[in-house]
């Protein structure tokens, strides 16, 4: 049971990476590939009806990480406390800046919420992706289950650690460019003209160094936690995660030259579920790892609720999860094509 | 104060629930009202058809900074009661999961297609559209209740062998009668904001002397759902809510009256100053007999006073409490007495040429979300000095390793973006009700 929900909470995630990842990106690029009004409101147009359904896996996957692991929610979220804030913030702007923008037709509000939502799309990948560099480099756990680290120390990788060292860094700007390619060719897939050439070009420049810094990442693990990869040959899924994220990113690049950016985003998608399908094998059981006596990192196990509730939510997550599927079809069914850019007052 | 960790993580997840909690009461409310006009616009009225174009507008607006602020609620268990979550998380993690599954991703789909989506969809379609994101908003709303319920009144769970709160009957914990209770007079408090938000737009149009058409519906619907609304918070669901306070919460309902010597013929207090130290009510206007009545159905009843409880059970905060309770059940008195007599001018016909009621009904909006954060802060501080009532005292549920200098800083930054967040809201806002009703899908 504890396995189980360790999968469907992993699941949830990589679905909020790779959905919540376009909006991330395509709010990173925005400034820099879409540069006319009309644009910038077809990128606000490809994304404005999906970013707020995509957000609720965030929301979905701590609620089901609550029911299954209160202890990891507890511990995790007051142990990064500044970091969740900065969290918490950048969500706030990026919704109201995608929400409020096209409510006043004037160009200096507009070019007001265009930044907003530019360096608030790019600090959430930063930092969630320092969140998962922290969950691999492991922190300061004692027996009492908590920790409370800040946000940085002496960017070294030893005690005593921060939020951010050299390698949690190293993980956010992986993940920055990794969710700013995906969005590139997101969009790249939703629309057309120059947007969609200058899209294709972002997607052409950032995938080779999206490569490179996956390389560098995978390197930095094995010298900052090498407990990690002991696993790897006893961990199927961690296999499966693997050849996702080679496959994916062959796919990417056999989809950016075929001009097919459909195929190369589906490849970017399974980049990214690989690379969270791969970490999630080699670290099981553990979700977060004690840099002071391995006996008290938390787990799957010694972190889980009781039975009943586990039952419980597996009663509800089976039914509410297909549904959640459902309204997803149904909504890229609507949207389904390239976008145009909607007349004032009609739209994002 | 500075150095008090408990205080300022109460202060900052009560600061950040209260500003939360302006909106969603806004759009539950608004989703009922929308979802008639829409009903009514499906059999071919026209003109509900354009009031629901204008309440969506609004209702997109409130509902953006809804879901904006009510990410900081959910981390905030983590982040802010980390003892709390690890005690309770094996219960109340059933109810913000499902929230998550079955409400947010209804509504989050939903919402862009109801705001934007009138042409594309056609009529059948956007009522459809309507329908639910008025199911998601009030689903929501369940679960939300659920869980503060279990923190009210715990049922359905038992305690396991480390200490901690596990589920024990997942179908006792969902319909807790708590729950049902309280999540029906909220549901209300919600439709009267609504309701007063569409009759004080319809008064300010026609005292403008513009869109009187609209104006009137507005009035009429505004008014009638208004008056419905404020006569069912209080009667049944108010009166209900009272009952199950008085009997399960006893120091509570002495505490919301200033109430600290027993006796029978309990008097309800209209105004008085509660004086903790000298354990009585300062300059009361007592009604005899009352509070008896509300309580326990008969005059003669004994109401046990804050003197038979141990002070370390007495609510914390009990100024805060007294004050809150009054001036949520005063309020909720005006509210009929004003929405009666608007609909007595409605019936007579001459509601829309009485200026002064007009002007009223305009300046009343403000009020019902005072009176519902009035009734959450009787909600709250009568749970005090429990994070679960009788089972988890709230000093014992913190983040103990966070210091008071990151939840200052935590505060600061909220004060300061939330007040920025309201002056935007309310610039948006009024820019939509001086356009005035939009005329074509």
């Amino acid at each position: 049971m504890e396995m189980l929900w360790f999968w469907l909470v992993s699941v949830m995630v990589a679905i909020y990476a790779v959905m919540d990842g376009f909006d991330f990106g395509a709010g990173t690029l925005h400034l820099f590939v879409a540069r006319t009004e009309a644009e910038r409101r077809e990128v606000l147009a490809a994304i404005g009806p999906l970013w707020d359904g995509n957000e609720v896996w965030l929301l979905a996957a701590g609620g089901a990480m609550f029911l299954a692991f209160p202890r990891l929610l507890a511990s995790g979220f007051s142990g990064f406390y500044l970091a969740m804030f900065m969290v918490i913030w950048s969500l706030i702007l990026r919704g109201i800046a995608i929400e409020f923008r096209s409510h006043v037709r004037d160009t200096m509000w507009r070019a007001f919420w265009d930044v907003v939502f530019a360096c608030a799309s790019a600090l959430l990948p930063i930092l969630l992706g320092a969140a998962l560099g922290n969950v691999v480099r492991g922190v300061p756990l004692d027996a009492s289950g908590y920790f409370q680290i800040p946000l940085f120390t002496h960017f070294g990788v030893g005690n005593p650690v921060g939020i951010l060292d050299w390698y949690t860094v190293l993980m956010g700007v992986l993940v920055l460019a990794t969710l700013t390619a995906h969005g590139a060719l997101f969009l790249a897939w939703k629309t057309d003209g120059a947007l969609h050439r200058r899209c294709l070009r972002a997607a052409g420049v950032l995938w080779p160094l999206v490569a490179v810094l996956a390389l560098g990442a995978t390197w930095a693990t094995a010298a900052v936690s090498p407990a990690v990869y002991h696993n790897l040959p006893g961990a199927p899924l961690a296999w499966v995660g693997l050849a996702l994220f080679l496959g994916g990113l062959g796919a990417v690049f056999t989809g950016l030259r075929g001009g097919r950016p459909l195929f190369a985003f589906l490849g970017s998608g399974a980049f990214i579920i690989g690379i969270l399908a791969a970490t999630a094998g080699c670290v099981w059981p553990v979700m977060l790892p004690s840099t002071l006596d391995p006996h008290a990192s938390l787990t799957a196990y010694n972190a889980s609720a009781g039975a009943t509730s586990l039952r419980a939510g597996m009663g509800w997550w089976f039914i509410g999860f297909p549904i959640a599927l459902v309204y997803f079809g149904y909504l890229f069914r609507i949207h389904r094509g390239k976008v145009r850019a909607p007349e004032e007052g009609e739209g994002y | 104060m500075m150095g008090d960790l408990l205080f300022w993580h109460r202060l900052q997840f009560g600061f950040t629930s209260t500003f939360h909690y302006i909106f969603p009461q806004l759009t539950m409310g608004l989703a009922l009202v929308i979802l008639v006009l829409k009903a009514r616009a499906l059999r071919g009225d026209e003109a509900c058809n354009t009031a629901a174009r204008f309440w969506i507008r609004i209702f997109g607006l409130s509902f953006a900074v809804g879901v904006v602020t009510g990410i900081p609620l959910e981390f905030q268990f983590g982040t802010n009661w980390a003892r709390f979550s690890t005690h309770a998380g094996g219960v109340i993690g059933q109810t913000l999961g499902m929230e998550g599954m079955f409400a947010f991703f209804l509504e989050s789909t939903f919402l862009g297609l109801l705001v934007w989506g009138e042409r594309k969809l056609g009529p059948r379609r956007h009522f459809l559209a309507a329908l639910a994101l008025f199911a998601g908003s009030w689903l929501s709303g369940y679960f939300i209740i659920a869980t503060n319920a279990f923190m009210q009144h715990p049922v359905g769970y038992q305690v396991a062998a480390d200490g901690t709160l596990q589920l024990a009957d997942f179908w006792a914990f969902l319909f807790n009668p708590w729950a049902v209770v309280q999540y029906l007079h909220n549901m209300m408090g919600a439709v009267v904001t609504g309701a007063f938000a569409v009759a004080a737009v319809g008064a300010f149009w026609t005292l403008r002397g513009v869109h009187l058409d609209q104006a009137a519906l507005n009035l009429k619907t505004g008014v009638c759902i208004g008056l419905l609304a404020s006569l069912l918070v209080a009667f049944p669901t108010g009166d209900l809510q009272g009952k199950r306070v008085a009997r399960h919460q006893q120091p509570t309902l002495a505490a919301m009256e200033g109430r600290w010597h027993s006796g029978p013929y309990a008097e309800l207090n209209l105004i008085g100053q509660p004086n903790v130290e000298g354990r009585k009510l300062d300059n009361p206007v007592p009604l005899p007999g009352v509070l008896s009545f509300i309580a326990y159905g008969s005059f003669s009843s004994n109401v046990k006073g804050l003197d038979e409880f141990p002070r370390d059970q007495w609510p914390t905060n009990l100024e805060f409490l007294y004050y809150g309770f009054h001036i949520m059940a005063g309020l909720g008195t005006l509210f009929i007495g004003l929405m009666g007599l608007a609909a007595a001018f409605l019936a007579a016909g001459r509601l829309q040429r009485t200026r002064a009621l007009l002007w009223a009904l305009m300046l009343a909006f403000p009020f019902p979300f005072i009176a519902n954060s009035a009734g959450w802060v009787v909600a709250e501080f009568g749970r005090q000095p429990w994070l679960v009532y009788g089972l988890m005292r709230t000093a014992d549920g913190t983040s103990h390793l966070v210091h008071p200098g990151q939840t200052v800083f935590t505060s600061l930054g909220f004060a300061g973006l939330y007040f920025i967040l309201g002056l935007l809201f309310l610039f948006l806002v009024s820019r939509e009700v001086s356009h005035g009703p939009v005329g074509h899908a």
